[in-house]
Formats: structure tokens, sequence, C-alpha cells
């Protein structure tokens, strides 16, 4: 680790438009007749290099707001500029071709493929891309390097740790460059010390230039990131920078210092 | 993703569940192999039936005398002595329109003696004639002709198996005298080998001579009674032609009422060529209707597995959306694994399909026939039968929500 953020490849030269702009977005999904208001005018702006956690109970936007950044799915009303380019009216394979080039994904359920090495889960973005076999192979071992599991190629997600098994799912995020983040829940299966552990990854990722996006409902996971946004009724609440952000390096350091 | 990619994806799907891969084909092998069998199996039969009907001669007919009532009383068929030689001389000199040539036949058994050496065997009165209706080639020697039967000439044309009885091999065999029966006869020609008939009888172990050698000096009958005649029609068309015409011309010469029974019967061979043809062309059909059905039942056998398989990986293909997967990379995907399992099945089956066949064949004594168009378009209907099977849950698989797919447990 510790590149420069011009040679890992992440975010955008300085002065250009933000990573994520919304304007009004509006989702309405119908369910027979019923009509469910899941995100109700939001806009919003991340800036390259930024570390936004978002927040909200269940039900509050927060999933759907993150699947419409995401290019998972399209926004009823209201427009969403990715780097400047608005996706809101791509085609589903349009949309396909923007997430696979800009936009890496990390769940909570780790969603890494059954019986499938570590190197092969991480190759499978530039396998969409049509990246050469042998570059697909460095690149992501590379990946797998950065989040260190460098010794760990050939293993299966049978024979990796929870923890494990999200850096890889993390390295699979980083390995065709996007120019953001996106982690979904990326705690939720992990006990407290790992949970730290990868925070960390993400801090060091954003340090090296990378925007993240942060879903999550624990606040103390939400503490990681430098901006923390809460979403309401498919409305945000509440928006503003951390003062004090918690630091995965200093936690570390206390956790071990305890246990000695 | 390009082909070679798809490809490898999914030939790595398909190993990573070997047994349900192995089952998936099982269809398709079986199709494929009974389809190889069947065809192979069917034309064989179809090629001994056809070569054996083709060894008695082309166009061919044969006049039977026929029963006769006397008093009430039927005779059995061939009873009677009411085919003569000038029935034979008059079809052949009335009729040339529609047929080629007339070969009286009258039958006797004898005992043949060349130095020390004896053999019984059957000796065929007839003319030249004969020869052409059978198309027998002689191998050595000439065929005995008009004056041979007009002054009942002590000459002889021996079948292959007779030779074979008789002489040492190398022996020289054209020239010398042999004795049938009791009369001593001249080796003048060597009937070329003819192997089995379609009732399973040696065809070759025969002596031909003239009509009348046979009828006046071995059975010693001064009667012109005919066994048989052995008629050839001038082309496959004139068949039923020649038929009708001999038919009448024989009633007009016996003296038939319009009402009367003929008392003589025409066999045409290519009827019984026909039907024999027929039947082995409705067991083909049965067989390759049954074979194609199997291909249909081995396609759905993919097609059910694919849509468990797609069912069971949606999660799999919602992660492959999420990281730029589009419909159609998915689509195609699911497709080519459907593809190979249908065409990894078909070689299988092709391999198994003409080992089957050639075991068949040699147990059957028929020609193991492999034509490679058959095998090509075996293997073409066996990957179409993957495409259509892995068409529909293919489609499914690309048509899944990323989001929904994701969720899904």
């Amino acid at each position: 680790m510790g590149r420069s953020r011009s040679e890992s490849g992440h975010g955008n030269a300085p002065g250009t438009a933000p990573v994520v702009e919304t304007r009004d977005l509006e989702k309405i999904y119908r369910m027979g007749d019923v009509e469910v208001r899941a995100l109700r005018g939001v806009s919003l702006a991340i800036e390259p290099g930024e570390f936004i956690a978002v927040m909200g109970a269940s039900g509050s936007g927060k999933s759907t707001f993150m699947n419409l950044v995401g290019c998972l799915d399209r926004p009823t009303r209201g427009s969403y500029l990715l780097n400047g380019r608005d996706v809101g009216k791509l085609s589903r394979d349009q949309l396909a071709r923007v997430r696979g080039q800009q936009i890496g994904f990390v769940f909570q359920g780790f969603n890494l493929l059954p019986r499938t090495t570590a190197v092969e889960n991480v190759e499978l973005p530039l396998l969409y891309q049509g990246v050469a076999a042998r570059e697909r192979h460095r690149r992501a071992a590379e990946a797998l390097h950065r989040v260190g599991l460098g010794d760990r190629l050939d293993h299966t997600s049978a024979q990796l740790s929870g923890g494990q098994q999200q850096r890889v799912a993390i390295a699979r995020a980083l390995v065709n460059r996007p120019s953001l983040l996106l982690a979904d829940e990326p705690t939720g299966n992990l006990d407290s010390r790992t949970s730290v552990e990868v925070m960390g990854i993400f801090q060091e990722l954003n340090e090296q230039g990378l925007t993240v996006l942060l879903v999550t409902h624990e606040q103390d996971i939400a503490e990681h990131g430098r901006r923390v946004v809460t979403f309401k009724d498919g409305v945000v609440l509440s928006d503003m920078p951390l003062a004090r952000r918690r630091l995965a390096r200093d936690e570390l350091r206390a956790q071990e210092e305890r246990s000695a | 993703m390009n082909a070679a990619a798809s490809l490898r994806t999914a030939l790595r799907a398909l190993r990573k569940n070997k047994l349900r891969s192995l089952l998936a084909m099982l269809g398709i092998v079986i199709a494929v192999a009974a389809v190889m069998a069947t065809v192979s199996i069917g034309q064989g039969a179809q090629a001994k039936v056809a070569e054996q009907m083709e060894s008695l001669g082309a166009n061919l007919l044969m006049v039977l005398p026929g029963s006769i009532a006397m008093h009430g009383v039927a005779t059995g068929s061939g009873a009677t002595q009411n085919l003569t030689r000038d029935d034979a001389t008059a079809i052949e000199r009335d009729l040339t329109a529609s047929v080629a040539s007339v070969a009286p036949i009258n039958r006797t058994g004898a005992q043949v003696v060349y130095g020390d050496q004896n053999w019984f065997t059957q000796v065929q009165g007839t003319t030249a004639a004969y020869l052409q209706v059978r198309a027998w080639p002689l191998v050595q020697g000439e065929a005995f002709g008009r004056e041979e039967d007009a002054s009942a000439a002590k000459v002889c044309v021996l079948g292959q198996t007779v030779v074979n009885k008789l002489f040492v091999p190398g022996a020289p065999v054209l020239g010398e005298q042999i004795r049938v029966k009791h009369v001593p006869c001249k080796v003048v020609g060597i009937l070329a080998v003819k192997g089995q008939s379609f009732g399973g009888s040696d065809q070759d172990d025969v002596i031909l001579m003239p009509w009348s050698t046979v009828v006046r000096r071995l059975i010693g009958s001064q009667s012109d009674a005919v066994g048989q005649m052995m008629i050839s029609a001038r082309s496959s068309s004139a068949v039923s032609d020649a038929d009708r015409e001999i038919t009448a011309l024989l009633r007009q010469r016996h003296r038939l009422s319009d009402q009367a029974e003929p008392d003589f019967q025409i066999r045409n061979l290519a009827e019984m060529q026909d039907a024999a043809k027929q039947s082995t062309e409705t067991i083909a059909t049965l067989l390759e209707a049954v074979a194609a059905i199997s291909l249909i039942v081995g396609g759905i056998g993919i097609a059910n597995v694919m849509l468990v398989s797609v069912t069971e990986r949606t999660r799999e293909i919602g992660i492959r959306m999420a990281v730029g997967g589009r419909g159609r990379d998915i689509l195609f995907q699911f497709l080519t694994e459907a593809v190979v399992l249908a065409t990894v099945g078909g070689v299988i089956g092709l391999t198994l399909g003409i080992g089957v066949s050639k075991w068949m064949a040699a147990r059957g004594n028929w020609p193991t026939l492999l034509s490679p168009p058959v095998m090509l378009g075996t293997m073409l209907a066996a990957g179409l039968a993957g495409v259509v099977a892995g068409f529909y849950p293919a489609l499914r698989a690309s048509r899944l929500d990323p989001i929904e797919a994701l969720r899904f447990e």
C-alpha cells in the first residue's frame, strides 16, 4: 500500500465535477395498487476523495439510494450525474457497462462465487471488460496484494475466514480502478475486531484518493467516514462532516495494548 | 466477454458440478448413440437385403406352372406341366417391347464325378439367356449356345462350389470331362461367385447345361414341359407391362376363357423387392422417429438442469451483473453451458453409437455403414437441442433484476 493517488488510478483530477451529483432524486415502487415512495427528492453531491457514510433505519431509503448511485436501478424522477455524466436514463446494458468501469461494490454477504479461487473472483469484473487473461491475472493478483491477501490467491471462499472473504470482495471492487467504491453494510457479517480491520482498509484506500460511499446502520462504523448523511423516510435528515472520525489504525493499536 | 472467455467460464461452471453435468448430458448421450446406432443398423440391414435381392437378377419375373382343378380337385402349384418351351419361345419372340430375355429352366439333382472326386449338386437345364436374366457373368470359358441346345450337346458350365469340390486348386478345369449322372460332359465355362441367396442357400453349388441335354439325356423325358421360366424385363418400369403381356399371351396360348383361373403364376421379383425394401424402410423410419424423440427428451433434460441451475445460481448472476456483466453476457454464458453439455454429450454418444453399430453389424453380418453426413447431422441436431434447451433458461437468467438477484437466498 501507500501508493500515490495518481499511481493507483482512482478518483478524478482536482477541480472536475463531483463523483456523484443527484438532484431531486425520487424512486417510486409500485406494488400492485400501492405506491411506495422510497426516495422523495434527494439532492446530494459527493466530491472526489470523500469518505461518506450513509445511515438510516431500514425503510429510510438508504438502500434505494445506494442502488441508484450504484447504477443497479434507475430513478423515477430527478437526475443523477456520475462523474458529470447523466446516467439516469441509460439502458440496462449501458448501466452494466458503467458499473463495470466506474463502480466497485462491497456487500454485506461478501457475495463471492462459491468454489472459486480468490484470484478468479477478483478477475470477474475484468472478464466483462474484455481484458486479456494474462493481464486479468496480473491485475487481480495485484489487487489481492493491496488488501493483504497476496499469499491466498488460490484459496477458495470456503478456505478463507469472513474477514479474508471480505478482503477478496474489496480487491474485486478495486480491480477495475473504479471512481467510486460502494460498500453496503460491509461489516454486517463480521465480528467487531474484523470490522475495524475492514474499515482500516477502506480508510487506507480513501487516503490514497478513492471515493468511498459506505452504507451502514451502525453508528461506530459510520464514524470511520469523514462525512455522515442520515436518511429518514426517503429524504436526507442530516448531512454533516465528522469533526473527529475514528481511525481504524488507532483502534487496532488500542485493542492490542489492552490485550497485552 | 468474448467467446473464448465465456467458453472457459462455462467449462469451469460445468466442472464444478460434475455429477449434475453428467446427468444432464446423459439424455443427449443416449439420444445420439441411439440415432447413430439405429441409422447405421437400418442402412446396413437395407443394404444387405438390397444386395441379396440384386443377386437374383434385375427386373426379374418368374413364371411357374399353376394349379389346375380337375373334377373339383385342385392340384398344388407346379404340379402341372402346362408351361412349354414353345411358350418360352413365344414370349421371347412376341413381347420384345417389354421382355429382354427368357430362360426356360428344368432342374434335377445329379451325382457328378471327376477323377476320384464326386459331389451331389443341382443341375439346371436352361439356355444362355439364363446368364443374362440373372446377371451372372462367367469368369472363364463361354456359355453354350443355340446349337448345343438343339443338339443336346454334352457340355456344362460349373458353379464355383462345384469347381472347388471336384478340382484341386490350380488344376485346369476348362475342357475337362466330368460325369454328370451317367453322361460325360465337357466343361466349357465357370460361373462367377454369386454367394448366398436371399433364403440362405449356396447359389454357387450348381451346374448349368443346355435345356435339352438335361431334359432328354439326364431326365430322359421327351416332354416339352418347362419347370419354370425366369424372364427379365427391359427395365424396371417395363416390369409391370411385361407381367401383364405375359399373362395375356399365356392365357391365349393355353386357350383359357376369361373366367378361368390361370394355369400358371407369375412372380414379380420387383414387387418382392419393393415389399422387402418397404419393410426395412418402415423399420428404419420407426427407429429414426424413436431416435428423434429421444433427442427431444435429451434436450428437455438439459433444459431442466439449466433451469434448476439458473435458479440455484441466481446470486451468482446478480454478482456478475453488479460487476459489469450485461444481459447478453449472462445469456451467452448459460447458452454456452447448455451447448457445451449437448456437444460433449453428442461426442460421447457418437462414440458409443459407432461402437454399438459395429457390434450389431458384426453380429448381423452386414456392412457397418457410418455415413459422415449422418454423424455431422446428428452432432448438429445435438448442438441445436442444446441451443433450444438452453435458450429459455439463459433468457430468464439474463432478465433477472440485479438487485433482486443479489438479495436471493
